[in-house]
């Protein structure tokens, strides 16, 4: 393991992490003694368009993948429609890959507790929920018996604080569907029916949950909120780059020394985060990666200097999406890794739409072959063409998501395909995963 | 519409390099469809929101990414939009989408019953490839699964487009079928107890687990029928047919006052199957089970096929010639004419017959003792001489057409008393929920309970003990603020009639207040009969019997003496049944009339006993021929041409489906006409149609009723007040011959509130018995919000059948007790 440099280990911006490390920052008195709950009396002094505007100020952009501006999402919900508003925190992050939310909610649940309030302050909503994965059941524990914390403290539940302000939290475990982190699906779920995307329009912001104006927030958006009101919209854009202000974590893992989080300005690139990370396992070398998870175009060793911000991974052909690094060295085999994703995709597929719920199964299968020994030259045309019928004919991301390691691996990686049909490269699957058609 | 107006609401779009112009809000692939070109498609349904699921229709719209669900996607002003016929990307992305819904599809077309007229079929010829790329093994599914008695499911078929889970939410309301698991190994089902960890009995089999829910619906018949592929199924039409041996003739459903159009598909002179005919000022493109299902009755094995007379020697019914039996009952009427002959041609009657029966009355016996009601028209306590309901048609609905399906679905509400649509009128039912949930239609039901159809129309309940609803119509304010909207409309059905001062109160109301008023009877003949002059009190035309220049309008355009139309109402149902009880009439004239659907089976059988001479006409052995002088065998709807006026009173006429020798009911009295030497002109339905389109509008109608109501009666311990209504799928005769159809029915309990149970010690489920001195009938109890002294029971369903067993109607003091009866009641009963 080799020591990061002194000017690579001063690009660590530790904002939402900081107070991981401290012991029990989890509960309401320690939390409070490390600036907690300042933001939110700081917000409740002001009127809540002018906390939409700082946000908007601040070029805070959405932690979920998407990266849209948090800000201007808030002010798409309309004001003095006489609806109820909802605040609706997306925490069931189950990108492969992905660890950024469950550990913040772990170590230090009360900050998106503290955002969640300042948030329904600014759009005017008087119940918020966080929908959590169903398998996070640490992290729900912690947050409840934050959400708990805070109402005994009086910053939940009516009248917070004096302001006037009533709020109810909700902490609500999902029963186990990667779809449900897609907004409209999570939405239905929320309300108890089955999780499937929604039609698009009408958007969240109009008819979200319970068919009134909404806004859907990644953890990460929400946790940061308290220290964009404490810091300012400069001190925030102080961080990061001009279009992707702020601060970010990065989950690493795969073959590299220190797997964890590693929070830095937007615009880092993978070079300093391996060195952050202690480096490349020893004896790896580095020979592709996964930006923001498995569902974004994988990248390779040649772009280990691509800048790590919205626009830097864009133009390598890429999406930023969840920050989550999965670093892959030469020791690994990109069909076996794919085969691996698809497996999960296609178990997860919630089955709605054709090109997802067919395509995935048609490609698992055909990955099965092909690692079995089977595959044929003709399985990679036809894995590229099926890719492509996926691939922007689905209904949501979840079928772009899948294609995409199918896609890019076809495109750098043609020749450990071919290792595998032409015989080259043992067999990594026994037969016994061609019996059977579920 | 000023050019103003238009322009707003208008786009103008390019479509394939051609520009058109849409409403706002349009569908891409609707315009598309408008203009010629047929985008393929699956889920797509235009009666059912849109979902994108399949993603079979997907196009290329000028700045947008990825290809979009033409479905989906409404028009926008200059938007370009290029289908498959010019852009590859959509070509490719359909031919994309056609190979993955086809690799697990087992491609059993030629065993399958939608091959030959399955979308999936032709939409993979136009826009699949010619050989499969995958060769990996396909999803199997056991098959198939009963999801109902009569619906079967066959999943490794279902491409899961999800119109019938969207058809049963959206539009029946009835969601007991949906999706399960996810990926590929999602599916359609219904609620199965092992399938989620229950015990059930693992084979597959819907309704042997303990806790499994079937497809209950009385609509699921058109999940069926808009299923794009061959995954749903009918366990009557399963593997009976293929489609291209059948014929097509489009019809009407006979069975209830709706006027459903519909398609029946016949071979070598039987009726394969029938489906919902497209009508969107009727039914849309739905219909109910009872009508898509319920045919067999005319291939019923007691089908009459030739006339039968009584044998003078032996006392038996033998068959006979035409000439002879046709004289036989011609004799016997005539001879019986001078004691009096009564005429019961039943509610199940076209218009044509009906008209035949009214004018056969008239003309040939010379009476106006003539009742279409085959059903209790007035309480049980009643006396015999009120003439409230016959009053009310004549001034309140005979010839009146301003309400019809598209009013109540824009009315801005309605009030409903004396019926319970989804049981008695199905499609008015799927019309009020349409409006309900589209168009903000605000339901108030006049009922005892919130029946699971009115909650599905989001109605509010004026709780109402049987007897008692005259009295809220009269004095409700609740009642009265459900009307007081501007369009609202006041839906009365049939059985208001055993209100006493029910129907008066309703005209009352609606002059009131202003709200249309509309009658909905429940056979399909019952409004024809009326308007025919089928009542002691109206001839046809709904010209009132007493009024002498509509009498002598009729005379002149029958032909008949002057002065020769009786002028005085004749004598109802009720009064008829008691005349031929008590000996006082010399002949009975029946149609489809069975005697266990009049307010007193008993007495009925009594009547039909005793009257000297009875002739019938029917289709199948009944009470009513098995007590015939003469029995003269007529054609079931299917085998002739006729008119239903449904309860809008839209004529909905149709030709015979199959070719037939057997006679309509008009013909066979044309002919008993002739041998007493009047011609009735009935024979044939194009002249009756041309002699009723001839006939004067009727002038001046009658004032309606002014019948008080009365006070419901006092009770005394484990009494009740009976509340009942037919069910949609019960014993009906028209339903018979379809087992499949009679195990969709809804199992027959007796709905009492929670403090009746307590006071008889029973829970859901216990047996309770309710009584009256006739008799009584046993059903298990279900625990239901109804007023405290209610009990209800289905009128003819297995098990209870009401008029029978207890003699009395909806309104009628009865006795309840806690599980089966002893040996004392069972011995009063007159079974």
């Amino acid at each position: 393991m080799t020591q990061p440099r002194p000017e690579v280990l001063q690009k660590l911006t530790p904002v939402l992490t900081k107070r991981w490390l401290s012991p029990d920052a989890w509960q309401i008195g320690v939390y409070e003694r490390l600036d907690g709950y300042l933001a939110l009396r700081k917000a409740l002094d002001v009127h809540p368009d002018d906390l939409i505007q700082l946000v908007k100020d601040s070029g805070l952009r959405g932690r979920g993948g998407a990266g849209f501006p948090t800000g201007l999402k808030w002010g798409f919900i309309p004001q003095g429609d006489g609806k109820p508003h909802y605040l609706v925190i997306n925490a069931d992050e189950g990108e492969p890959g992905t660890c950024k939310d469950l550990p913040l909610m772990t170590y230090d649940p009360h900050s998106l507790v503290e955002g969640a309030i300042i948030a329904s302050y600014a759009i005017r909503a008087n119940r918020a929920f966080i929908y959590i994965r169903g398998e996070a059941v640490h992290a729900a524990r912690r947050l409840r018996h934050a959400v708990d914390e805070a109402y005994k403290a009086g910053y939940l539940g009516k009248n917070i604080l004096g302001s006037g302000f009533d709020l109810d939290l909700v902490v609500h475990s999902g029963a186990g569907a990667y779809i449900c982190g897609e907004e409209t699906a999570l939405l239905d779920s929320l309300e108890g029916f089955r999780g499937q995307p929604r039609l698009r329009p009408p958007f969240p912001a109009i008819a979200g949950l319970y068919a009134s104006p909404t806004v859907v927030n990644n953890v990460g958006t929400i946790a940061s909120v308290p220290y964009v009101i404490l810091g300012g919209a400069d001190w925030w854009k102080s961080m990061g780059t001009e279009k992707s202000a702020g601060p970010m974590i990065y989950s690493l893992s795969g073959r590299v020394v220190n797997p964890g989080q590693y929070e830095c300005g937007l615009g880092i690139t993978l070079r300093e985060l391996i060195e952050l990370a202690g480096g490349m396992q020893p004896g790896h070398n580095l020979k592709f990666w996964t930006p923001g998870g498995s569902s974004t175009p994988m990248l390779t060793a040649e772009h280990i200097d691509t800048p790590m911000d919205f626009e830097g991974v864009a133009a390598a052909g890429s999406i930023l999406g969840t920050t989550a690094m999965q670093i892959f060295s030469d020791q690994d085999c990109p069909v076996y890794n794919t085969w691996r994703w698809l497996e999960f995709y296609h178990h997860e597929s919630c089955g709605k739409c054709t090109p997802c719920r067919e395509g995935n199964y048609w490609m698992v299968r055909t990955y099965r072959r092909i690692l079995t020994g089977h595959g044929t030259l003709a399985d990679l045309d036809t894995l590229q063409d099926t890719a492509d019928n996926i691939f922007g004919r689905s209904f949501c991301g979840l079928g772009d998501g899948a294609a995409t390691p199918v896609v890019s691996t076809l495109k750098w990686f043609r020749d450990d395909y071919l290792g595998y049909i032409e015989g080259r490269t043992a067999p990594r699957l026994s037969e016994k995963t061609l019996v059977g058609a579920h | 519409m000023t050019d103003v107006a238009k322009k707003a609401d208008t786009v103008t779009l390019t479509i394939d390099g051609i520009e058109v112009t849409a409403q706002k809000g349009e569908l891409v692939i609707r315009v598309a469809e408008r203009m010629g070109v047929a985008i393929p498609r699956f889920c797509d349904h235009p009666l059912l929101a849109p979902a994108g699921a399949c993603r079979q229709c997907l196009v290329e719209v000028e700045g947008q990414r990825k290809p979009v669900a033409s479905c989906t996607q409404t028009v926008a002003e200059g938007m370009v939009v290029k289908t498959q016929l010019s852009s590859p990307v959509a070509a490719k992305a359909q031919a994309g989408v056609m190979e993955l819904l086809l690799i697990n599809h087992p491609l059993d077309c030629p065993t399958c019953d939608k091959g030959g007229e399955c979308p999936l079929q032709n939409q993979a010829m136009s826009t699949g490839r010619a050989d499969s790329r995958f060769v990996e093994p396909k999803r199997e599914y056991e098959k198939p699964i009963h999801i109902s008695s009569q619906v079967l499911l066959d999943r490794e078929r279902c491409i899961l487009c999800q119109r019938c889970t969207r058809f049963s939410e959206e539009i029946a309301g009835d969601k007991f079928i949906d999706l399960m698991d996810r990926s590929s190994g999602e599916q359609i089902n219904v609620y199965r107890d092992d399938f989620f960890g229950g015990e059930g009995t693992g084979d597959g089999q819907v309704g042997e687990g303990e806790g499994d829910v079937p497809f209950n619906s009385y609509f699921s018949g058109n999940t069926i029928q808009i299923c794009p592929v061959g995954a749903l199924t009918s366990d009557q039409y399963r593997f009976r047919a293929r489609p291209f041996d059948l014929v097509s003739t489009p019809t009407t459903c006979e069975h209830c006052a709706g006027g459903c159009s519909l398609r029946a598909d016949h071979r070598r002179g039987k009726v394969l199957r029938r489906l919902a005919g497209d009508d969107p000022a009727v039914n849309e493109e739905w219909n109910c089970d009872k009508g898509r299902w319920g045919f067999r009755y005319t291939t019923a094995s007691d089908r009459i096929m030739t006339p039968l007379v009584r044998d003078a020697v032996t006392g038996q019914l033998r068959e006979a010639s035409w000439s002879e039996a046709l004289l036989a009952a011609a004799e016997g009427l005539k001879a019986a004419q001078e004691r009096g002959v009564g005429v019961l041609p039943g509610g199940r009657l076209t218009v044509e017959d009906a008209y035949a029966y009214a004018k056969f009355a008239r003309i040939v016996l010379g009476t106006n003792d003539v009742d279409f009601r085959a059903r209790p028209i007035r309480a049980t306590a009643s006396p015999v001489t009120t003439t409230e309901e016959a009053d009310f048609l004549a001034a309140a609905v005979a010839g009146i057409t301003d309400v019809t399906y598209e009013a109540v679905e824009n009315a801005s509400s309605v009030l409903i008393v004396g019926l319970e649509p989804e049981e008695e009128a199905a499609i008015l039912f799927l019309r009020l929920r349409k409006g309900h949930l589209k168009k903000k239609l605000k339901v108030t039901a006049v009922s005892p309970y919130l029946s699971r159809g009115f909650e599905k129309l989001g109605a509010a309940l004026v709780a109402a003990v049987p007897g008692d609803e005259a009295r809220l119509l009269n004095t409700d304010p609740a009642v009265a603020g459900a009307l007081s909207a501007p369009g609202s409309i006041l839906i009365v059905g049939e059985r208001l009639a055993t209100v006493p001062g029910g129907l008066s109160a309703a005209a009352a109301l609606a002059e009131r207040t202003g709200a249309r008023l509309v009658w909905v009877p429940r056979r399909a003949g019952d409004r024809g009969a009326l308007d025919t002059g089928c009542l002691p009190n109206l001839l046809p035309g709904g010209r009132p019997v007493t009024d002498e220049s509509a009498r002598a309008e009729l005379s002149l355009a029958w032909g008949t003496e002057p002065g020769a139309l009786p002028g005085t109402p004749g004598r109802d149902i009720d009064q008829i049944v008691a005349a031929a009880a008590d000996g006082t009439l010399g002949a009975l004239l029946v149609g489809g009339v069975d005697p266990a659907d009049l307010a007193d089976p008993v007495l009925a059988e009594q009547a039909l006993d005793a009257v000297p001479f009875l002739v019938s006409l029917e289709m199948r052995q009944s009470a009513v021929t098995r007590r015939a002088d003469v029995v003269l065998p007529i054609a079931p709807a299917v085998e002739k041409a006729g008119t239903y006026l449904n309860w809008e009173g839209r004529l909905r006429s149709f030709d015979a489906v199959l070719p037939s020798t057997a006679m309509t009911d008009g013909r066979v009295l044309e002919a008993i006409a002739a041998l007493l030497d009047v011609t009735l002109g009935t024979g044939d339905v194009s002249a009756i149609r041309r002699e009723l389109g001839a006939l004067p509008a009727a002038a001046a109608r009658p004032a309606a009723p002014a019948t008080a109501p009365v006070e419901t009666a006092q009770l005394g311990e484990h009494e009740a007040v009976l509340a009942t209504w037919n069910q949609a799928i019960d014993l009906g005769s028209l339903q018979d011959g379809d087992e499949a159809l009679a195990g969709t029915a809804r199992p027959s309990v007796a709905r009492i509130g929670k403090a009746l149970a307590e006071s008889l010690g029973v829970i859901d489920g216990d047996l309770i018995t309710v009584s009256t001195d006739r008799g009584g009938v046993t059903l298990p109890a279900a625990i239901t919000d109804l007023p405290p002294a209610v009990v209800w029971v289905p009128t003819n369903s297995p098990g209870s059948t009401v008029r029978r067993n207890l003699g009395v109607t909806a309104g009628a003091v009865v006795r309840l007790q806690a599980g089966v009866p002893g040996p004392i009641l069972a011995e009063g009963a007159a079974l």
